[in-house]
């Protein structure tokens, strides 16, 4: 039975106390790339019960995307997009989702991305992300970034780290490890990297500026 | 002197296109700010490094 939306926030306000929740309520993040790092964010966020979440992938759930990203073999062949949305409504009904499906073309991001508090960088490819950040960095002279770059592989968990590059772009994972050299991907260490990227989003939001 | 990523180089004069390419980064994969300011990825040709300067070059690696 699914708790109604007084419920289901009183049970936040439990964990997270009542000012802060306020906070994750009303904020709005953007999630750019739902694959293995971005729908591993997007669950974490949702399950925080930040209030509304952006979510925006051009793509489509395939085979090779089930060994790490929030999606279930059923929904192979949909949008991610669709299908992250369905997924966060099982997990928090009361969440706001805003699900695109469209590439973040250098021209978009301005017009895209002007309504969320903050941008998560989740994209694959090192180009993309490298553009991402660059475009929203001079679109938007304040809005945080949260970037991710290095979670291939099979090193340890402890080399992923989040680092403050400057006053408002974050970037976490190894730094190092590219899945261009044969390394792989694996679940568990995509994950701890989605989840540095969504304790950064949080720390964020609660108004914590330090990495 | 500049300063790229906390270490000093020899890098005043030099274009951040030309900075970026000796220094062995791939500039598509690459975001760069000369003292906390952004630098539009159309203007690396253009936008000259100062002595002084603070940089900070991330080149991001594949996977997510």
């Amino acid at each position: 039975m699914t708790p109604d939306r007084e419920t289901f926030h009183a049970a936040l306000v439990a964990r997270h106390g009542l000012e802060r929740q306020a906070r994750f309520d009303a904020a709005r993040v953007a999630v750019c790339g739902l694959g293995g790092l971005g729908s591993n964010v997007a669950i974490a966020l949702a399950r925080a019960g930040v209030g509304r979440l952006h979510l925006i992938d051009f793509d489509r759930v395939e085979p090779s995307n089930l060994n790490r990203q929030q999606y279930f073999a059923s929904q192979v062949g949909m949008t991610k997009a669709d299908a992250l949305r369905e997924n966060i409504a099982a997990i928090n009904p009361y969440c706001e989702v805003v699900a695109e499906t469209l590439r973040i073309d250098p021209g978009k991001v301005r017009s895209l991305l002007a309504g969320d508090d903050i941008v998560c960088e989740a994209f694959d490819r090192a180009e993309a992300k490298a553009m991402l950040v660059s475009e929203v960095m001079e679109a938007f002279p304040d809005k945080p970034i949260v970037a991710a770059s290095g979670m291939a592989g099979l090193e340890s968990a402890n080399r992923i780290a989040t680092k403050r590059v400057s006053r408002r772009l974050y970037l976490c994972g190894d730094f190092v490890a590219d899945v261009n050299d044969g390394l792989g991907l694996y679940g568990a260490r995509v994950l701890v990297c989605a989840a540095h990227q969504a304790t950064m989003v949080l720390r964020l939001i609660a108004g914590e500026t330090e990495a | 002197m500049v300063t790229v990523n906390g270490e000093e180089k020899d890098a005043a004069g030099k274009t951040v296109a030309e900075y970026v390419e000796s220094a062995g980064f791939n500039v598509a994969r690459v975001v760069v700010e000369i003292n906390e300011a952004i630098v539009p990825k159309g203007r690396y040709a253009e936008t000259v490094l100062r002595d002084g300067d603070s940089v900070e070059i991330v080149c991001f690696m594949g996977g997510g």
